[in-house]
């Protein structure tokens, strides 16, 4: 088959798929939007290029923890998020580095809301994204999500996957 | 008014009002009686290892600055200009041999000292004279094996008298690693909508473990073929000035030191080298204990201690009767290699912390019941009697002496507080 050239656009369309995956609660397919060596993470606030063994990330997921943190979310015993939280992603300002490269650079501002028991939490920051081409799909290599918050007050939690 | 706790040993039955959670006027008493009188965790000495380290603290509701002085001293001083009361370092972190406020620009040495200002001739000589124009200290801060405690009641009794025999459980923490316990970056700065004692009672139940945790035991099983079933053993002890422990087994492993199969050979091998260290160090039967019993301490009012999958350091305090603010510390072997650090740190990560797979759901749990003590006029009392049938002295972990230990001395406090207010009336 023919591959078609990446455009933009594409990368764009991507980011929006997974978001929407996520505010539909659909996280087994979120999973498996990753590559086999996938990583989801959250370095500590302020220190975005923090050392792991130096500074306690808020979650640092290899492939099989990120799919045990999607599983147990669909769980009724996940209780922080039984009933389900209602979440809308937004994501802006997007910028794609080497769309012609192996691994494709995205950088990204994100806003999400939360809501809950009338509370509304709003988590935002920065995302950046390492995507590949997999089989004639787009697939992420790495996701790393920098909250530009001074802590986690008063969300108390990240709960859900930002 | 209804008397707070109900400790009623004959018919083995502790209840506990919830206006204790909800009442603006408790929340006044508790900071006068309890959080201005008792020793306050402020933080790790490692967070500030050299001359000129400092990092800000909020302990007690106050602004501190904890700083490791040039001539050496580790003080906590009152982030408060002196002149006009602006906050004068306004950097979370750092390394500086002067704090200078911005407002009038008032420079202070970083062990407190005035050392500048603008416009001296405004001034009398000796205008400093007495010291009362320099950053003020707490004049209370003690350190026990690398944990500060600050101290706002300057008549206080040495920390390690207040700690007591709770030091016995804190060493058994800190001789785990020969070089000492280092902090980590990365303090996990969040908070609960819920009142800070429902915290302080959830760091050592081991009762809500399986009903409120089933998803990360969920997983333990599905990592380890041999776990059939999950077992959460062990003994329930109160220690005195309402500080209390339990110390049990579970299914997780130890960094120091048990194997699980999530973890190679190799580290087999580590912890088995590890766990031989610790006994010619300890002897076999302490060397046991530190290596594979689990530990979750509480040092009244604020803080918590539990050595389990990693070892963390929680410290909590109330801004409203409703809410807290939490700090979570991850401490380690000093020296610990990176494999065995990133291993420890993944492990804390699973179960620990606001992303983790554990913290999150006792957090919903502790805002559920804040939610529901709006009932709190007609459905009165918590439930805390789990073990007493048993006698306080054969209490299992999975009991709640530890948490009756905590509201019996919160109880001499308050009780005494609102029985006082009510004789002057």
């Amino acid at each position: 088959m023919t591959v078609k050239t990446l455009e933009r656009q594409d990368i764009v369309d991507f980011l929006y798929t997974e978001a929407k995956i996520l505010d539909e609660w659909r996280l087994l397919d979120w999973a498996a939007l990753f590559t086999d060596d996938g990583t989801y993470v959250v370095p500590p606030i302020g220190e975005p290029e923090a050392i792991p063994t130096k500074s306690l990330y808020y979650i640092h997921d290899n492939r099989s923890r990120l799919q045990e943190r999607a599983e147990r979310l669909l769980k009724k015993e996940a209780h922080v998020e039984y009933p389900h939280s209602t979440t809308t992603r937004n994501y802006h300002n997007i910028l794609v580095s080497d769309i012609e490269s192996d691994v494709i650079t995205v950088e990204c501002n994100f806003t999400t809301h939360r809501t809950k028991r009338e509370v509304v939490d709003t988590f935002i920051g920065k995302i950046k994204y390492e995507i590949v081409r997999e089989n004639d799909r787009l697939a992420i290599q790495r996701k790393k999500v920098v909250l530009n918050l001074d802590s986690l007050r008063p969300h108390g939690k990240i709960s859900l996957i930002l | 008014m209804e008397r707070i706790i109900q400790d009623n040993v004959e018919k083995s039955e502790f209840l506990v009002n919830r206006r204790v959670f909800s009442d603006k006027e408790i929340l006044a008493r508790e900071r006068a009686e309890i959080f201005n009188k008792c020793w306050l965790f402020i933080g790790h000495e490692t967070e500030i290892p050299e001359p000129g380290d400092y990092k800000r603290k909020k302990v007690g509701g106050r602004n501190l600055l904890f700083v490791h002085s040039h001539d050496g001293e580790i003080r906590a001083l009152f982030n408060t200009c002196p002149h006009r009361g602006a906050l004068v370092c306004r950097e979370d972190s750092g390394n500086s041999r002067v704090f200078r406020c911005f407002y009038h620009a008032w420079s202070f040495k970083n062990d407190g000292e005035l050392v500048g200002m603008p416009g001296k001739d405004g001034f009398p000589e000796g205008f400093n004279d007495e010291g009362t124009k320099n950053m003020k200290a707490v004049n209370r801060l003690e350190n026990y094996r690398g944990f500060m405690f600050v101290n706002f009641d300057e008549n206080a009794v040495s920390l390690e008298e207040y700690l007591g025999n709770a030091k016995e459980y804190i060493d058994l923490v800190v001789d785990q690693s020969e070089y000492g316990m280092e902090a980590l970056g990365g303090v996990q700065q969040y908070s609960v909508r819920a009142n800070w004692k429902l915290l302080a009672e959830n760091s050592v139940d081991l009762y809500h473990g399986m009903p409120t945790h089933k998803t990360y035991f969920d997983i333990k099983q599905a990592q380890d073929p041999n776990l059939k079933r999950v077992k959460l053993e062990g003994k329930g002890i109160n220690l005195g000035n309402g500080h209390s422990v339990i110390e049990y087994v579970a299914p997780w492993g130890r960094p120091v030191a048990q194997w699980t199969p999530i973890w190679d050979e190799e580290f087999k091998n580590d912890m088995e080298k590890m766990k031989e260290r610790l006994a010619e160090r300890f002897g076999e039967e302490r060397a046991n204990r530190i290596a594979n019993y689990n530990r979750n301490i509480v040092i009244f009012p604020n803080l918590v201690i539990n050595d389990i999958m990693a070892v963390t350091a929680r410290t909590f305090y109330p801004s409203s009767p409703g809410y807290m603010e939490v700090q979570g510390y991850s401490l380690a072997p000093k020296g610990e290699s990176d494999k065995h650090r990133l291993a420890r740190n993944n492990n804390f990560l699973e179960f620990l912390g606001p992303g983790g797979f554990a913290t999150p759901d006792d957090n919903e749990a502790l805002e559920l019941c804040q939610e529901a003590y709006t009932n709190n006029t007609e459905v009165q009392w918590n439930d805390i009697s789990k073990g007493m049938v048993r006698g306080e002295g054969n209490a299992l972990a999975t009991d709640e002496l530890q948490m009756r230990s905590f509201w019996r001395h919160y109880n001499s406090i308050i009780q005494a507080s609102l029985d006082k207010e009510v004789a002057h009336q």
